[in-house]
């Protein structure tokens, strides 16, 4: 039932563009990128049970090492500077990784925080991000002459195809045996160690995976917008990432996806002039208490919605409702 | 540097220490001994600072009172905002998992942000120095020291040995230590856990009220000042080892140390040093500096 | 129960497709308002609208003959939000123009945008130099300043007092890089030496470290940029650690505009460089502050100023092609050629589209910053690769 959910959801993002206006096209390319980045979180968060804080350093490095890379004049072509950036991402996840898996708990939140915070303050203080009011993309990357990202439906359907990869790929690889060894690692990682299990080599690959994808979301982000800020390294985006994922609900990939969504389509009900009208300046009031809603009546994230329905309806007593994970 | 200038970095480097021992300490309390994940604390040390300033022409008003009167009048009513907000949002979390208080806390910094600029308005603040603490001691021949920031250390000093007697040596401390370890012990134990935990929140929200409203003279009042202090505030707890009061203060010292001199000896690295020491420090101790305690 | 996702999934999204189908085809200009209404600089966002508005209301709602509309969105001082924030009043909204904003970063996006489609883009506040340097375009006005600006006026100032050594502290950011080098361009020129940079990481306002090293550095005056709530710690420290006595502070005029009650006597007698003053006397400004005041019950600040101005740019451009925006070379030339009157002082516009306009130099009396002298007459910001 899950499965046909998301076909069919993937289905209507691919058919959105015979609808949608220049602005919807915009937006809901947008918030597929961070529904990557979000994906990429998830496997981290959700189905290793790794908490990391510095999502947003992997998705700028992608992100500036793009730009970057592209104003070499190397020639445009896609084939090399998308691998070359998610590459970069990925490189600086192992090392992070590498270090930080030493420390479990909170203190890996922090950790992770820490080499986010590095990233950020590469960019934002020396010279090499090019200064702190950001740089611009010139030309965007392009492969032959019939993808061509500078359109936006071209660069819709690429970041469908994206979307529709990082995610078939992740379903795959979480039912593999290195998935189920993930899943293992969330439970009990000690009971795992116990048996003889080696968590750490699996914990880095996880990480690194995680940070070459949050690379690829970067990558997407800086050729729609065409200009990178050091702010898109920031903690507040890794925090944006991570209530997305909560909020969608843990351990569920379709929950990265329905939380990416709805926390942008949250925000823009709220700041709609049209329905707030002059309230819509003060958006965050009524984000902060549908936030706090859902984590009063919704402890499964959004994709406890269908279940707390049924339950109800049904009338089944509160006390059966079970976490289950996967 | 010559000594001089040196002797007087170091007393910067220690009053900043404490100012941030101060800000977190309310943190340590809520997240290092409680466990609850509390992003809202930059909100509360923002609402100390704003009650700061609104609370001064009111409390003035009404009987003539200064300074000290405002922050009597400010701690009470953090008192009370922290038991009804514990009562009303967190104490369905404890059982939940860390990153629900994730969520709801950062829903709550919304709310509160949003709630400030509704009631208060948007504009920069400042709140004057009581004129008790307003006089300046000579630093050599150009500098003068501030008797007020010399007032806050006290102030911090005095509250982390507060805090440290009432955890160590008092039946309160051992309670509120033992029920973070095993609520469900302490609850057969006969003890009113849930009533324990609603009064150490209250205590936490009060100090981080505290905290802002004793640091607003010197800090300015302004929106998003929350935010700004909510990192740095885990940064110490999480460095000086989570539940360990101690820990905090050698922690907040460390970054007082580590800020003050890096700005001066290493300004390109600056803004990245405490972060290298937080790394560098969970590298070499991954469970932070000192045990809980 | 799929049925029912996909349902939701379909109304969640349909006002996206729908919104940008109703696109009006009315006589009424739109008028895109990028600010920021939450956050740090929420106060100059609101400053900025009212005057833009209040420059509307006078002309009777019409600009060019034309009715002008406002459609707002909130930019949140983030620039990874702003180009999505952009695209939104471009292709949602349809704006004729856009009108925008206070944070630097999130300003260059919009450039970026405003030069990729064509769209007419006012400034109202941002000073990054890029703006009206490599990014000037015939379609992209500023009726601010440029960061540059003001450092080169107090530099002059500060020459000319016979102030040989000077150091100069500020955030680590382009906004402060750009003031301390407008600074130290005049200042050095004019026979000064700029013996140290103290720089801090932005947003950190722990200043006693630095003001200890300014002490031991026994400068004849510092010179600096911090705007908002850095700018009110800063002078209370500054003062606080007694340098005030010892040591003179000049500072772009952002140190003490909007700040003052909360710096009280700690900013006493400071002089900072600006385009504006609280003071002018002029019968232009005191007919606009009267207006404003009565108009919105509060005091108007340079924001205020720079709003309503960027009102009168689009009233000129659009007098100048007779209310049809697609006429983007004739609209620019019209700016071009028009002397704004503004309550700061007359002032027109480089090539660059940048205000070339009067520094004055101010002093803090009381809670106002008092007109003293012109700093700097005519400034023009040198619009350094701007190929316009």
């Amino acid at each position: 039932m899950n499965k046909s959910f998301v076909v069919a959801a993937f289905a209507a993002l691919a058919a959105f563009p015979l609808v949608a206006g220049s602005y919807g096209l915009d937006l809901v390319t947008k918030i597929m990128i961070y529904a990557v980045l979000a994906l990429s979180l998830e496997l981290l968060v959700g189905s290793t049970g790794l908490v990391c804080f510095g999502q947003a350093a992997f998705f700028g490095i992608g992100a500036y090492a793009t730009v970057l890379l592209m104003g070499l004049d190397w020639g445009d072509s896609m084939l090399w500077v998308l691998p070359a950036a998610v590459l970069m991402a990925a490189v600086y996840a192992l090392a992070v990784g590498a270090l930080s898996l030493r420390t479990k708990g909170v203190y890996f939140i922090m950790v992770t925080l820490a080499f986010a915070q590095m990233a950020y303050y590469v960019v934002h203080d020396t010279p090499l991000g090019g200064g702190t009011d950001g740089i611009y993309l010139y030309s965007k990357p392009a492969l032959g002459s019939w993808l061509d990202l500078d359109k936006p439906l071209v660069l819709y359907l690429f970041t469908w195809a994206c979307l529709l990869g990082v995610y078939v790929f992740l379903a795959v690889l979480l039912q593999s045996r290195f998935g189920r060894a993930l899943a293992g690692i969330r439970v009990n990682e000690q009971r795992m160690r116990a048996t003889g299990f080696s968590t750490y080599p699996y914990k880095l690959a996880a990480f690194t995976i995680s940070g070459a994808m949050a690379g690829l979301s970067g990558f997407l982000f800086a050729v729609k917008d065409g200009f990178v800020n050091p702010e898109l390294m920031s903690w507040h985006l890794s925090g944006a990432v991570l209530i997305m994922i909560i909020l969608g609900g843990l351990g569920h990939l379709r929950g990265a996806l329905i939380g990416a969504f709805a926390f942008a389509l949250l925000q823009e009900l709220f700041k709609s002039e049209a329905i707030f009208g002059n309230f819509a300046k003060h958006w965050h009031l009524g984000l902060g208490l549908s936030i706090i809603a859902s984590v009063a009546w919704l402890p499964h994230g959004l994709v406890g919605i269908p279940e707390k329905i049924t339950q109800r309806l049904r009338g089944v007593p509160r006390q059966d409702q079970e976490a289950h994970h996967g | 540097m010559d000594l001089s200038t040196f002797l007087i970095q170091c007393l910067n480097s220690l009053q900043y220490g404490l100012l941030l021992f101060l800000v977190a300490s309310g943190l340590t309390l809520i997240f290092g001994i409680m466990g609850v994940i509390n992003l809202a604390h930059g909100s509360f040390y923002m609402i100390g600072a704003y009650m700061a300033f609104a609370l001064a022409p009111i409390v003035s008003g009404t009987f003539g009172g200064g300074f000290f009167s405002a922050l009597v009048v400010g701690v009470v009513l953090a008192v009370l905002l922290g038991y009804v907000l514990e009562w009303a949002f967190f104490s369905f979390l404890y059982e939940r998992e860390h990153l629900q208080q994730v969520l709801m806390t950062y829903g709550l910094i919304l709310v509160f942000e949003e709630c400030r600029s509704l009631l208060l308005g948007d504009d920069v603040h400042g709140v004057e120095v009581p004129p008790l603490l307003a006089g300046t001691l000579p630093l050599g021949d150009t500098m003068t020291y501030p008797v007020y920031r010399l007032f806050i250390s006290g102030v911090c000093l005095l509250l982390a040995l507060a805090m440290y007697w009432v955890f160590t040596r008092t039946r309160l401390g051992m309670m509120i230590r033992a029920g973070s370890t095993n609520r469900e012990m302490v609850q057969s134990l006969g003890i009113d856990i849930k009533f324990l935990y609603r009064v150490v929140f209250a205590a936490g929200v009060a100090i981080a009220v505290l905290a802002g409203m004793v640091a607003a003279p010197v800090s300015s009042v302004y929106p998003g000042m929350g935010n700004s202090v909510l990192i740095i505030c885990f940064v110490v707890v999480v460095i000086g080892g989570i539940g360990s009061i101690r820990g905090a203060l050698l922690a907040a010292l460390l970054i007082g140390a580590v800020d003050t001199f890096g700005k001066v000896l290493l300004p390109q690295a600056a803004g990245v040093l405490v972060y290298v020491l937080m790394a560098l420090i969970l590298l070499w101790k991954p469970d932070g500096l000192f045990k809980a305690g | 129960m799929k049925l029912f996702r996909l349902t939701l999934l379909a109304a969640a999204l349909s006002p996206l497709a729908l919104s940008s189908a109703m696109a009006q085809n009315t006589n009424k200009l739109k008028v895109g308002l990028m600010l920021p209404y939450t956050g740090t600089f929420a106060a100059l966002g609101n400053a900025i609208e009212n005057g833009f508005r209040l420059h509307v209301m006078e002309q009777g709602g019409k600009l060019g003959g034309r009715e002008i509309e406002f459609v707002k969105v909130d930019d949140e001082s983030d620039p990874a939000k702003a180009t999505d924030n952009v695209n939104k009043l471009i292709k949602r909204d349809n704006v004729d123009v856009l009108i925008g904003t206070v944070h630097s970063g999130v300003a260059m996006a919009m450039a970026k945008v405003a030069k990729d489609t064509g769209t007419l883009l006012i400034v109202p506040n941002a000073g990054a130099d890029a703006v009206t340097g490599p990014m000037c375009a015939p379609n992209i006005f500023r009726s601010s300043f440029s960061n540059w600006q003001p450092g080169y006026a107090m530099g002059e100032v500060v020459a000319k007092k016979g102030h040989k050594k000077v150091v100069t502290i500020t955030w680590k950011y382009a906004a402060g890089d750009e003031s301390v080098r407008g600074f130290k361009e005049s200042f050095e020129k004019g026979g000064g030496k700029v013996v140290k940079e103290l720089s801090l990481p932005f947003p950190n306002v722990e200043f006693q470290a630095l003001l200890t090293e300014i002490a031991a550095t026994k400068p004849d005056a510092v010179y600096t940029f911090f705007a908002g709530g850095g700018a009110v710690k800063f002078v209370k420290d500054y003062a606080g650690a007694g340098l005030k006595k010892t040591i003179p502070l000049y500072g772009a005029g952002f140190l003490t505009d909007g700040t003052l009650e909360a710096q009280g006597a700690d900013a006493d007698g400071l002089e900072t460089a600006l385009h504006y003053a609280d003071s002018l006397g002029t019968k232009r400004d005191n007919e606009f502050r009267l207006a404003y005041a009565k108009t919105f019950k509060l005091q108007p600040d340079v924001y205020a100023v720079q709003g309503y101005d960027a009102a009168q740019m689009l009233a000129a451009g659009l007098k100048g092609v007779k209310g049809d925006t697609s006429k983007k070379a004739e609209f620019a030339a019209a700016v071009e050629a028009t002397k704004i009157d503004s309550p700061r002082g007359p002032f027109t516009v480089s090539k660059a589209h940048n205000p070339v306009q009067d520094i004055y130099l101010r002093k803090v009396v009381g809670k106002e910053n008092t007109l003293v002298s012109v700093a700097s007459k005519g400034l023009a910001d040198p619009a350094r690769g701007c190929k316009m």
